[in-house]
């Protein structure tokens, strides 16, 4: 009896596991991982100072915080720092939000969290920007021209067209490039790869740190474990 | 206590006694020491179920102490920054990115509330296992049901101060509930909201219940518990009294042992496992795949979006279960008027269980199998409330929800009548290992 009911418990802690892993409606494409790679996480910023911060903000990271991807303080200044006198200062945009209405019908969203934000049953927030920035096509029904795959009938126009080209969504559902772009087909998933990195590193900077610590921290606590449960068989010894 | 020395003196002029012995005469320290730790009894068959009171009182503290650091950086307020961002989302944000590690103190807070409804829902469950608020418990047992709904106070309004979508949108659905109450109920809600939507007014309101109304009632409902307990003394896994049978010449129970140091040593070690489990959260999966920290909660608060979903945070998918289950106006009372009803009285009933258990045996051990299968197909029950009140609602799942409203309530309603028709085994006179 006492074993069916832990068996029966034991299921029930997995079975919501299990529904989660199960997902929903959108496939979501695997965005890699590049989390710890300097040098993705730097081209990263360099592509999205240069494409998204014109009209989205990332409001909570200071350019300053840039360093803890390996760069100094000078190429921050030099190369990314375009919306601010201050180094200390976060990555803000000048547009205000009412011309932002105006120009789009909404504000375009702060971007700091985003990686985060979009995470869901379906996949990491890294995996819904990965595919969404690969997922944009031509469609003459909206008014900007395009639609995506991850996010139907978006506000926003393609940014990064001039690097992928454009795509068509044929008759079974599938992606063509019909005009290619200054970056073939791999490539451009390569810098999306890369961009999706910074933007996940942007929603949680110190997560690096977090992990470092937390092996450090479970070491400390199993040494601890080993002194303190001899601790207790030494005390329980006469007790019978 | 008659070893007052403040009148002492040796020959030559100084104290007689030591530093104990002066507070002693003026406070009663060693007494205290003595009757809540040194001499206090404990059986010497607690298992692995006796764990998490003392693991409560560490998530307590811990909150606590998290909780002040995050005050220091905080702020309750609903207006947008410069940036267009509501200050109070702004401001976690802030302890995330700016504050020196405020992001390990945010995130041992954020799961820490997890970590407590884990420690409690056990240690409840434990009381159920073992009969622990059966006769002479009744009242230590009410504490208990106290803490528990002072805590699920405690984080509702702690979840609200993040000032997310889900913050937003889940207090939206929960504060609305008292507006379902006749004649009184929209006044009700205006009232506790303080505004005619979610706003400012609430955010502070919650601030002040979060840090300083209910953290003070906790305080004193876990100082009431643990005197209860104190006075009544522990149960143990077989559920009999220890204090039957004592040694004639000390007084003390045969199978009691003193809970400093033999249960100070032993809750260390619990201690070190649990912390253990909890840094493997907060350091690895601080969300925990988004049941710890909601996705949408990175999105600051919205009123003019409603998000598609609302779920609460897991340990009030149960009741939020109950309170869907109720789709049919019944007795011209309105279905969402009946779910507060049942809702309430999820948690109301826990109240009564010292009297609704009849049953000839406290614990599980001794207890029949009609018990056995009653208790394991609540548990059950609760499981599938839970896990459906984090899915949207859909007519199978509602179905199944309603089914398990009516397995938890049966659960205690014919209480009285299956214990005591239950074949109970005869309880042994002395505790077993």
């Amino acid at each position: 009896m006492r074993n069916a009911l832990r068996n029966v418990l034991l299921a029930l802690l997995f079975a919501p596991l299990a529904a989660l892993a199960a997902g929903g409606s959108l496939k979501l494409d695997r965005a890699p991982d590049r989390s710890t790679d300097p040098a993705a996480l730097q081209n990263g910023a360099k592509l999205f100072v240069n494409n998204c911060l014109n009209c989205h903000g990332a409001s909570y990271v200071r350019y300053n915080r840039l360093q803890d991807i390996g760069l100094t303080e000078q190429q921050i200044k030099d190369n990314l720092m375009f919306t601010a006198e201050k180094i200390g200062e976060p990555m803000g945009i000048s547009m205000s939000r009412k011309d932002a209405k105006e120009f789009f019908g909404a504000w375009p969203p702060d971007l700091s969290l985003i990686a985060r934000s979009r995470a869901s049953g379906d996949g990491s927030g890294a995996d819904w920007l990965y595919t969404y920035l690969r997922g944009f096509y031509r469609d003459e029904s909206r008014p900007t021209g395009w639609n995506n795959v991850a996010f139907p009938s978006v506000g926003m126009p393609h940014a990064l067209w001039e690097l992928q080209g454009e795509q068509a969504m044929g008759a079974d559902h599938q992606l063509t490039l019909v005009r290619p772009g200054k970056l073939s087909p791999k490539e451009y998933d390569d810098a999306v790869g890369d961009l999706v990195a910074f933007m996940v590193w942007m929603a949680e900077p110190q997560a690096q740190l977090r992990k470092q610590l937390g092996v450090a921290v479970l070491l400390f606590l199993a040494v601890l474990f080993v002194v303190a449960y001899a601790l207790k068989r030494a005390y329980w010894k006469d007790v019978h | 206590m008659a070893s007052t020395n403040f009148e002492k003196h040796k020959p030559d002029g100084s104290l007689a006694g030591n530093v104990l012995e002066w507070i002693d005469a003026r406070f009663p320290l060693t007494a205290n020491w003595k009757a809540h730790l040194s001499e206090y009894y404990a059986p010497k068959n607690f298992n692995f179920w006796y764990f998490f009171g003392s693991l409560a009182l560490l998530v307590l503290v811990m909150q606590i102490v998290t909780g002040i650091f995050l005050v220091m950086h905080y702020k309750p307020d609903a207006s947008l920054n410069a940036a267009g961002v509501p200050v109070a989302f702004a401001s976690v944000e802030y302890i995330m990115r700016d504050v020196p590690w405020g992001w390990l103190i945010r995130y041992m807070h954020s799961t820490g509330a997890s970590a407590f409804f884990v420690v409690v829902y056990l240690h409840m469950f434990r009381a159920m296992l073992y009969g622990s608020y059966r006769k002479p418990r009744e009242l230590l047992w009410i504490f208990g049901v106290l803490i528990y709904l002072c805590l699920m106070a405690e984080a509702f309004a702690g979840y609200l101060l993040p000032w997310g979508q889900m913050s937003y949108w889940g207090a939206q659905v929960i504060l609305n509930l008292f507006s379902a109450i006749p004649f009184i109920g929209n006044d009700l809600a205006l009232w506790i909201r303080g505004d005619y939507v979610i706003a400012d007014a609430t955010l502070n309101r919650m601030f002040a219940f979060h840090v300083i109304a209910i953290p003070l009632a906790l305080l004193g409902l876990v100082a009431a518990h643990i005197l209860a307990l104190h006075e009544v003394g522990s149960n143990n896994p077989d559920g009999i009294e220890i204090k039957k049978h004592k040694d004639p010449q000390t007084g003390i129970p045969l199978d009691g042992i003193p809970f400093h140091p033999y249960y100070t040593v032993k809750d260390i070690v619990g201690v070190v496992v649990f912390l253990a489990v909890f840094s493997i959260i907060v350091f690895f999966a601080p969300e925990m795949g988004g049941y710890f920290l909601e996705y949408n909660n990175f999105i600051p608060a919205d009123p003019l979006v409603t998000p598609p979903h609302i779920a609460p945070v897991w340990y009030f998918t149960p009741f939020y279960s109950i309170l869907r289950a109720n789709t049919v106006n019944f007795f011209w009372i309105d279905a969402k008027l009946w779910g507060v009803i049942f809702m309430g009285l999820g948690v109301m009933v826990l109240f009564f269980l010292p009297w609704l258990d009849r049953s000839p045996a406290k614990s599980i051990r001794y207890r029949g199998p009609i018990y056995k299968s009653a208790l394991a197909i609540f548990i059950v029950a609760f499981f599938i409330l839970g896990y459906l009140g984090m899915q949207a609602p859909t007519p199978v799942y509602t179905i199944i929800s309603q089914v398990c409203t009516v397995i938890y309530f049966l659960f205690f309603l014919l209480m009285p009548w299956y214990t005591r028709i239950d074949k109970c085994k005869p309880e042994p006179e002395r505790v077993t290992k």
